[in-house]
């Protein structure tokens, strides 16, 4: 039965949706494991004062491309890649809209990849830390000092326009191939969150170009834009660049916020409870998203007037937040639940996201977050929201579809302790950091006083913990695609939605002609 | 939705898209490399640049004229040609978005870092003690005098020139488009062949301008805030504006070959837009960059 | 890296895992109150803040762990079917409105406090170097540099003998040289970097503002209490940035004033050096120390450098270059490489050049004077 090309072709050329959606999330795998090979050399040197494994500029460059990895090559393309797979299933469609761009969207990745980690590698000199060293936020005027800023301007120019080209085809799908009867506010979550996420990606990434593009004028061809001397300034590039940064988190965050609310009704068996709202919500935290970035620069010596605005703004965002966060409640509330691995995770990211909320809640009342800024307050915040929200959401999307996708259940002995490991690990891993901010220690530091060693322990062995942990995942994934139970095409006891209907493992093409919803 | 045309064509497999991957990543890495290790001889660094320059053109041909055969075979039914129009509009909001970032920063020069390099709001003291006696008037290369004593470009004269011709381009352009809805070929072509004639002016008044800039004025790109923003805004419009004119001569040569028809001229269209999109950023430039200084 | 130095490093990991924290407990769960009036109202808001959050937090898990535990299908729990409902909705809504107006109504009176322009006493202009702190006591023309102390500078290195850190004065928290400030005085910071942004933070104070290159960015702070207070730079800057600390004294007036005066009379005897003629010993002694504090972090204390920083064994600037061009170097710096001319003395550059041309096996035999420093400037 080959109803599909084979071979290497197969993969290069590929204009169907399931291969490319499949690509995605492999490549995203893989990124997830170099950009957390590299948070265990961090956690590594910092599992006790001074310095043990790597120089300082060593481990700034770990920081830096670890940032850069998860955020661009991780999160993001594996979000792709479940709006790939998930999209045209869930709204009846044969494809996507246009599966050509789609196919070049990503072959631009593992290119833009290439182009930003290689300047570690030239020069021979591996250990001396020749990458890109200036955090994954690249402010000027430190980024212009790297000699080899090219390699990377020209790296984010690659991401950017492939996730503006995955973003086009995404809406254009969703706008232009629901099955008949699909109205918009009959579509799944799931693909709502990514036709706001999608229009987000539109609006910004073309302004980290820009931004990117400032740099390398800077840089190589005498402009001004971040240089007083000139009339520039470099706080200019922190406006445009968390004019691009902060929409950025949300990009990573509201398709997780679709893939849990594709789940929780599922094993709660019981419609969401504010469908609807939560469509608003959305939009609201989307809209929001715009006008909040120097919330990341409050000690920047902005006047008075911008930050008291900028914080209003800010804390604004926990009221769309708080209504996503209870109607999940209120869907499990007099569910009749099951806790099947995918319910377990989005049980832990409700939990665990909420936790990173509040502490954002914290940090954008400013002058709390005069001391709370640039601490390891803010990193225990922000991996609470992306590790176990993003990251959370993406692995229960993944168990939740995965058998979709390969026909066969996965191990559940295994998944179930990858998932207790994981819950409990990666909270001794970032719980211990809030108290590390509060005492003082600053982020991107390599090396500390003595003061915060135990906590610096703490959550290193966490770190090794859960990242050690990831491989069984790794495991559980390759032994479900080789074999395992087969699954019937509804998987989960009464799953409601279009991709459900169709057989498992999916089949090449799938609804060709399109079902009618009614 | 309408499916009344036969199903939505799908494309077999590919190889243009990495073609185009390989192309991007050798003309951007290349590109990098020179400006690194420096540009030297008249190829010299650059070369790997121009070979992947020289694949995305020769992929961009590729491309399109697949898309070019199947649209003349009939595949695209109207919800294909949705989806194009779709993502020609959405493309060009990115684009919107790119120019944003600039106009942005021409904003934020004007209106905050200039003035405070010049002691407004709380920065009395950056200009007392790092800055004395800079004033903060637009257009100003910055405190230190960066690139030296220079002239402004005056907004009456070519830029008005420049406007008009492109406003009027925007007409002739509009009207080959109702000579197309109306079959009517070749007031079409004509239609289209004075569009780009405008565009080709434009661009040439346009490196007449600069050439005038850098030999007459010291206006340079260096010249501080005001070099800066002045070639990096009209810089990249005119970068759009050649695009743009490439996309339209290729919709005159389609147009000459009897291509389009009333109903069914998508790409034709999105030339269209995409001109009028590089029209009204000229409008914000001409405004912005050039009159109110 | 070589098979041996990984292991030795697996060793000393495994070696930390086993025995306990090499520092005694000294840790800290929440946020410092602080010494200055300003850093209690956030710590107070903070408090605030947080025990609405926790409070919160408990009241939406209650209701998600009692739902867990008795909604579940193994317990016979049947669906219920409802869903939306706009009164609920609204509900929940206004709700969390109505408490982020209780935290904004107290955080715009902190912050318009932090605000305040009131006349300062004492007022020091900030800047940032990578990776040393410039002060400048504008109403005492007062000037000078405070950088890592020797003792952590020493036992930072990679592959230090570890025992160094808890010998080490506050490892990582401690300068060579603080600046003291008088007790219960409005003191003014007029902050500005000279390369990249730095950040100045110490969080008794409750000060933390941006190092802007270009620009100066005010705050101020008045501290209550006598007493030493550390803090670091909060900004990424590169290499080094771990290891930029910030220490300051905190004094009775009296104290204060004496210390002016004794510091402005060191300035006036450092003077007399430029003329002075220095033995080549001399030279290299006192090079070797300024090399060590200010120029091992780049160029290494072996003269190897390494990534982008130039070795400087053999080098032809240190060597065959001419001895001018060498002192200019270092003056006016190049590069990613700071201007050196502002924060040496002319003896200082002198040494360094001398001992930069003999040191390492460059063997030039060359001697440097201050005069020679003073010329090239
Ligand atoms: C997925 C990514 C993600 C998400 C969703 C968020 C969500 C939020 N973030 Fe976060 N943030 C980051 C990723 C994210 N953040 C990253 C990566 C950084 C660091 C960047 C860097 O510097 O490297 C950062 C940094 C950051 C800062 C800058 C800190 C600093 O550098 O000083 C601030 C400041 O305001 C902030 C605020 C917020 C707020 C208010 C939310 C809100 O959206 C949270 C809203 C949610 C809730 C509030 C919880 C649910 C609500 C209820 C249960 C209702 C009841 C609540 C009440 C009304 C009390 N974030
Ligand atoms: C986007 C998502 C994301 C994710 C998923 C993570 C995941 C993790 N992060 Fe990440 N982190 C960021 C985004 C993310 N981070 C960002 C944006 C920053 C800021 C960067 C900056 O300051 O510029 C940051 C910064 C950051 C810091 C602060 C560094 C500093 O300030 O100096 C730390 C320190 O503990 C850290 C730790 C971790 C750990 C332990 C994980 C773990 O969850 C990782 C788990 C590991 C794996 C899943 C992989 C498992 C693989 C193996 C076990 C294979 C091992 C193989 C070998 C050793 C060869 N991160
Ligand atoms: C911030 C890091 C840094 C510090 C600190 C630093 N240097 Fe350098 N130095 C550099 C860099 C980078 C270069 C290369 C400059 C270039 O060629 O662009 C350099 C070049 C040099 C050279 C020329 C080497 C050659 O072969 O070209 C000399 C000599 C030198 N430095 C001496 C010193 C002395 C003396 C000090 C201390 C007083 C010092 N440096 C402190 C970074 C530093
Ligand atoms: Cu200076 Cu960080
Ligand atoms: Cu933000």
């Amino acid at each position: 039965m080959s109803d599909h090309p084979t071979g290497i072709k197969r993969w290069l050329f590929t204009t169907n949706h399931k291969d490319i959606g499949t690509m995605y999330l492999w490549f995203a795998f893989t990124m997830l494991f170099i950009g957390g090979a590299m948070a265990m050399v961090i956690r590594a040197e910092l599992f006790q004062p001074g310095m043990q494994v790597v120089n300082p500029n060593f481990f700034n460059m770990m920081t830096t491309l670890h940032g850069l990895i998860m955020v661009f090559g991780a999160i993001m393309p594996a979000m792709v890649g479940f709006a790939n797979w998930q999209v045209p299933l869930m709204i009846g469609a044969p494809d996507m809209a246009l599966p050509r761009m789609n196919n070049w969207s990503f072959w631009i990745l593992p290119f833009a990849a290439i182009m930003l980690v290689a300047p570690m590698f030239i020069g021979g000199d591996f250990m001396a830390g020749q990458g890109p060293a200036f955090g994954w936020t690249f402010y000027e005027p430190l980024s212009g000092q790297y000699d080899k800023l090219a390699f990377f301007i020209f790296a984010v120019h690659l991401l950017g326009f492939s996730s503006i080209m995955g973003s086009i085809n995404i809406i254009a799908t969703i706008l232009n191939m629901r099955a008949p009867g699909m109205t918009l506010m009959k579509m799944p979550l799931f693909v709502w969150t990514w036709l706001i996420t999608a229009f987000l990606l539109i609006a910004v990434m073309p302004v980290l170009a820009g931004v990117v593009t400032m740099m390398l004028t800077d840089k190589h061809f005498g402009t001004s834009f971040f240089d007083a001397a000139g009339g520039g300034d470099p706080v200019l590039f922190q406006h445009v660049f968390w004019f691009f940064g902060h929409p950025e988190v949300y990009i990573m965050i509201l398709p997780a916020f679709g893939i849990v609310s594709q789940i929780i009704p599922t094993f709660a068996r019981k419609p969401l409870f504010g469908y609807a709202s939560m469509v608003y919500a959305t939009a609201a935290i989307a809209f929001l998203s715009f006008i909040v970035w120097a919330h990341h620069m409050f000690t920047v010596g902005m006047p008075a007037a911008g930050e008291l605005y900028f914080m209003y703004a800010t804390v604004m965002i926990a009221v769309p937040t708080a209504v996503k966060v209870f109607n999940w409640v209120a869907t499990m509330w007099k569910g009749s639940m099951t806790f099947e691995v995918p319910m377990l995770w989005s049980i832990a990211f409700v939990f665990l996201f909420t936790i990173g909320g509040f502490t954002g809640l914290m940090l954008g009342v400013v002058p709390v977050d005069f001391q709370y800024h640039d601490t390891y307050f803010v990193v225990a915040h922000f991996h609470y929201v992306l590790v176990t929200g993003s990251l959370f959401a993406i692995i229960a999307g993944v168990y939740y579809w995965l058998p979709k996708w390969t026909g066969h259940m996965f191990d559940i002995r295994l998944s179930k302790i990858h998932f207790w490991v994981s819950a409990i690990s990666v909270n001794i891993l970032f719980f211990p950091q809030h108290f590390l901010g509060l005492a003082g220690m600053p982020r991107r530091i390599p090396d500390y006083a003595l003061q915060f060693t135990e906590f610096n322990q703490i959550s290193s062995i966490g770190a090794f913990i859960f990242g050690g942990t990831q491989l069984l995942f790794l495991y559980i994934i390759i032994k479900c695609i080789k074999g395992g139970d087969k699954v019937s095409d509804e998987v989960w006891e009464d799953a409601k939605g279009l991709e459900w209907e169709v057989p498992s493992p999916a089949p090449y093409h799938t609804h060709a002609t399109p079902p009618t919803v009614k | 939705m309408s499916h009344a045309e036969g199903s939505y064509y799908l494309p077999e497999l590919s190889h243009w898209p990495l073609v185009g991957s390989i192309g991007l990543f050798l003309a951007t890495g290349g590109f990098a490399y020179a400006l690194i290790y420096g540009i030297d001889g008249a190829l010299g660094n650059m070369t790997v640049s121009y070979i992947g320059l020289a694949i995305v053109i020769f992929m961009l041909f590729g491309w399109f004229g697949t898309v070019i055969k199947e649209s003349m075979a009939g595949k695209y039914n109207s919800q294909v040609d949705t989806s194009f129009r779709m993502g020609m509009m959405w493309f060009i909001l990115s684009e919107v978005m790119f120019f944003a970032a600039f106009f942005g920063a021409l904003y934020y020069m004007r209106n905050f870092s200039v003035p405070w390099l010049g002691g407004a709001g709380n920065n009395a003291m950056t200009n007392a003690i790092l800055h004395e006696g800079f004033q903060a008037v637009w257009p100003t290369n910055g405190p230190a005098n960066v690139g030296g004593d220079y002239k402004v470009m005056p907004a009456t004269g070519l830029p008005l020139w420049n406007t008009i011709i492109l406003l009027t381009s925007g007409v002739t352009l509009t009207w080959a488009h109702h000579a197309l809805k109306a079959g009517k070929n070749s007031q079409l072509v004509l239609g289209l062949f004075l569009t780009v004639v405008l565009g080709v002016v434009f661009l040439s008044f346009q490196v007449y301008e600069y050439g005038h800039a850098y030999n007459d004025l010291n206006l340079k790109l260096t010249t501080g805030a005001y070099g800066t923003t002045f070639f990096m805004l009209t810089g990249f419009h005119g970068f759009h504006v050649f695009v743009g004119a490439t996309m339209l001569i290729v919709m005159l040569v389609r147009a000459m070959k009897g291509h389009f028809t009333a109903e069914h001229h998508f790409a034709f269209e999105a030339a269209a837009w995409y001109w009028h999109f590089v029209d009204v950023v000229w409008l914000g430039l001409f405004i912005f960059v050039y009159w109110l200084i | 890296m070589s098979a041996s130095h990984i292991t030795k490093k697996l060793a000393v990991l495994s070696g930390l895992l086993l025995a306990p924290g090499v520092a005694l407990a000294d840790y800290a769960l929440n946020m410092t109150q602080g010494v200055t009036e300003i850093s209690n109202d956030i710590y107070d808001l903070h408090q605030l803040v947080m025990w609405i959050c926790t409070i919160a937090g408990i009241l939406v898990f209650t209701v998600m762990i009692y739902s867990l535990i008795n909604h579940r299908k193994s317990k016979g729990a049947v669906a219920a079917q409802f869903h939306e409902s706009a009164t609920v909705e609204v509900v929940w809504t206004v709700i969390p409105l109505a408490v982020l107006v209780a935290i904004a109504v107290p955080a715009t009176g902190v912050l318009l406090d932090i605000e305040d322009p009131s006349k300062s006493d004492v007022t020091i202009q900030v800047t940032g170097w990578q990776w040393k702190w410039q002060y400048n006591y504008r109403d005492e023309d007062l000037s000078f540099f405070s950088s890592l102390a020797a003792d952590s500078n020493e036992a930072r290195q990679l592959d230090a003998d570890p025992s160094l850190k808890v010998k080490a004065d506050n490892y990582l928290l401690n300068v060579d040289k603080p600046i003291v400030v008088p007790v219960n005085k409005k003191v003014r910071l007029l902050l500005t970097s000279n390369d990249v942004i730095h950040a100045w933070w110490v969080p008794e104070f409750a000060v933390k503002r941006d190092a802007i290159p270009g620009y100066i960015n005010e705050s101020h702070f008045t501290a209550t209490k006598t007493g030493i207070y550390r803090g670091q730079c909060a900004e990424l800057c590169g290499k080094d940035h771990g290891f930029m600390p910030i220490v300051v004294k905190v004094v009775e007036q009296a104290e204060y004033n004496a210390w002016i005066k004794s510091e402005k009379a060191a300035i006036a005897a450092a003077a007399g050096d430029s003329n002075k003629t220095f033995t080549h010993d001399e030279l290299m002694a006192k090079g070797e120390t300024v090399y060590k504090a200010n120029c091992a972090a780049c160029h290494q204390a072996d003269g190897s450098g390494g990534g982008p920083f130039p070795g400087l064994i053999g080098s032809k600037v240190a060597t065959t270059g001419s001895i001018e061009e060498h002192l200019k170097l270092i003056i006016v710096g190049k590069g990613i490489m700071p201007p050196f001319g502002a924060q040496l003395s002319d003896a200082d550059i002198a040494a360094v050049t001398t001992y930069e041309r003999n040191a390492w096996g460059n063997n030039t035999g060359d001697t440097v004077q201050p005069v020679a420093a003073k010329a090239a400037r």
